[in-house]
């Protein structure tokens, strides 16, 4: 190129281009404490290499169907957490409002009969409610999150057993089209394959306009063969699994609905100004108020997302399980949904992390509990494996946060 | 030009008089340095400038008419912007996001090319030195952080540009860069307000000093005519004074 573009121009910057350009950045990043997902994916390759040795079955096309639908509801839970931990708060309530969602789902659709896009609406919708409660407390009070929600999680673990009545269970009908679609849809195959190349194409087509309006603009951008690269890998990922997947029973509608969750709060999250502001107030809450964002709002609607998310994640386990009962949203979901927003590399410090994370980091927590499953494992084990894992990715946080500041990477 | 003048400005806190009868006036592309003791009121009239606290008594004139500023947003509007001496910049995020927090375009689908191209004309209207506005503000010095808070106030097109102490924090070649800017915001045509401790910088970049003691105007001097210890004595009401008295003892050993 013989004129600089105007971001390239001062003579300190080391211009790296293309493929190579792009792995010493990586590597560059990786030395000054910003690992991206590089912690995440090394820990998933081992996990699952020890997990399959010690038993073969783990890897197995069954048993990875299987983990795509188990995920899809705590992964769910964990999104919410993301937005919170990105504001720098916490909701530790989570489980019980996913429990809770699960019983009055319950109660409404079949204790009472009504029809079951009411009971789903109603339950999402107590979610919301519970999220704008935390968020009044906490903007009227100043009440720190982790007291108000450790309250919200013993009061709706009580409502939950008083929803729920003496009984204590109720089972939902298997022949309702919500637990076939948490149970038993699967994409179709050509259709699978169809997301898969419409995925691909759309990160090309997106990545090449955007690159077309920078260079327009005399910004640099990526080439076109940078863009072809990033869209192949993506279309020959997304394939593979597809392909083994399909083995046995294919891509659950229910592990494509949580994606598609996920694109949309990535979306939310980095192109809108909401987004901005959510990360704005988790790294300097006063510059944000300084710079005019509406701090109150902002945390209105993460714990108000939070909530709902966690309202949905209630309801898909409910169905996938085809029963609310006392135990619900109980035990681990809690701990589980915090650990894979961290494990994915969510700061607990606030204003770092992506929704990408809970897709990664609820993959790590469900192969080490379906792992140990496999391996006739009691759950007591279990709980300490996940507690260490989850102790691991906050050290990994704590250290490259430490790392970063003496890197000078916020 | 005078763009923005006060007149028998006060503000009192309980029973403290902060700031009594306060003048001053501020014309584009001049310089007005604002110095004082501790408790001279210098807070207080930035405060009140950038509608964080609104005047007990006197009027504010800006641009020829008589205006009240109630709020930030309302100084924002008028065109008075303000860099706090804690800068207020998110370190997480990038220049280009700090830049443009709270105004971002395009909200349901930022424009981030359009952030950017701005972003480089702003900084470039500035002579400054900063390799790239994709860095989070945590990798910048603390110079160039000045040098982005600087920027973001001048998103608005303000006239007027009050700076709360702008080099206290910084070593000696970030400093140099800091006056610069002020300057380069001076070339713009703006009218500059800055808030100083340091004599240094203040006969190095203002046009006009207005000293304030005890809450009560002490004198404006013309820069060129004025030496640092009648500013001095100025702040501290007295010829003989603790800073006198050290230059005298250094004299005659």
């Amino acid at each position: 190129m013989s004129t600089l573009t105007t971001d390239r121009q001062d003579e300190r910057l080391q211009n790296r281009d293309g493929l190579r350009g792009v792995l010493a950045d990586v590597l560059e990043r990786a030395r000054g404490g910003d690992l991206g997902v590089i912690p995440v994916v090394v820990g998933l390759v081992v996990i699952w290499t020890v997990l399959q040795i010690l038993n073969p079955i783990f890897l197995s096309s069954a048993n990875l169907v299987n983990l795509t639908l188990e995920s899809a509801a705590v992964g769910i839970i964990a999104l919410g957490i993301v937005c919170v931990l990105l504001v720098g708060e916490i909701d530790l309530s989570v489980g019980s409002v996913s429990g809770l969602s699960g019983a009055v789902l319950a109660v409404l659709f079949v204790g009472q009969g009504l029809p079951v896009w009411l009971a789903i609406a109603a339950s999402v919708i107590m979610g919301a409610v519970v999220g704008w409660l935390y968020g009044q407390l906490f903007n009227r009070f100043g009440v720190p999150s982790f007291v108000i929600t450790l309250a919200g999680l013993l009061a709706f673990l009580g409502l939950q057993l008083y929803v729920l009545g003496t009984k204590g269970s109720i089972n939902l009908p298997f022949d309702s089209g919500l637990v076939n679609f948490a149970q038993l849809d699967f994409v179709p195959a050509w259709l699978s394959y169809t997301f898969a190349v419409v995925a691909a194409a759309w990160l090309f087509a997106s990545g090449y306009l955007h690159a077309r309006e920078r260079r327009r603009a005399g910004l640099s951008a990526k080439g076109v063969p940078m863009l072809a690269a990033r869209s192949v890998a993506l279309l020959a990922v997304l394939a593979f699994v597809v392909w083994y997947l399909g083995q046995t029973r294919g891509v659950g509608w229910m592990f494509v609905f949580f994606v598609a969750l996920v694109l949309v709060m990535h979306y939310l999250l980095s192109r809108t100004k909401w987004g901005r502001s959510v990360y704005a107030v988790g790294g300097n809450v006063e510059a944000a108020r300084r710079a005019g964002i509406n701090v109150r709002a902002v945390y209105t609607s993460v714990f108000v997302l939070c909530s709902t998310f966690a309202a949905v994640g209630g309801i898909l386990a409910a169905a996938r399980l085809a029963a609310a009962n006392q135990s619900s949203g109980a035990g681990d979901v809690n701990l589980n949904a915090i650990a894979a927003a961290v494990i994915g590399g969510t700061s607990l410090f606030g204003g770092r992390g992506t929704a990408f994370g809970a897709l990664l980091g609820i993959i790590v927590i469900q192969s080490i509990s379906s792992g140990l499953t496999l391996l006739n494992l009691d759950s007591s084990i279990r709980f300490v494996v996940t507690g260490a894992v989850l102790l691991l990715a906050v050290v990994v946080d704590s250290v490259s946060r430490r790392s970063r500041t003496s890197h000078g990477r916020a | 030009m005078t763009v923005l003048s006060l007149r028998g400005i006060s503000k009192t806190f309980g029973a403290v008089a902060a700031l009594t009868d306060i003048e001053l006036d501020v014309a584009a592309g001049q310089v007005v340095a604002v110095v004082g003791d501790n408790g001279a009121g210098k807070s207080t009239l930035v405060k009140i400038l950038s509608g964080v606290h609104p005047p007990d008594a006197g009027t504010i004139t800006f641009g020829g008419n008589a205006v009240e500023i109630p709020t930030p947003a309302a100084a924002h509007r008028l065109g008075i912007a303000t860099v706090f001496q804690d800068l207020a910049l998110c370190e997480n995020l990038n220049v280009i996001q700090n830049l443009f927090l709270g105004q971002e375009i395009r909200p349901l689908r930022l424009n981030d090319v359009a952030m950017e191209t701005r972003s480089w004309e702003l900084l470039r209207q500035l002579s400054a030195k900063i390799p790239s506005v994709r860095v989070p503000v945590a990798a910048l010095s603390g110079g160039q952080r000045q040098t982005v808070a600087i920027a973001r106030s001048l998103l608005g097109d303000p006239k007027v540009i009050i700076l709360d102490e702008p080099t206290a924090a910084l070593g000696v070649a970030q400093t140099a860069e800091v006056l610069n800017l002020v300057e380069r915001l001076r070339e713009n045509g703006l009218g500059v307000i800055m808030i100083s401790h340091n004599m240094a910088d203040v006969k190095a970049v203002a046009d006009t000093v207005a000293v304030l003691r005890l809450g009560r105007n002490n004198g404006v001097f013309d820069v060129d005519q004025v030496s640092t210890e009648d500013i001095i004595a100025a702040i501290t009401g007295a010829t003989d004074n603790a800073v006198s008295r050290r230059v005298q003892k250094g004299a005659r050993s």
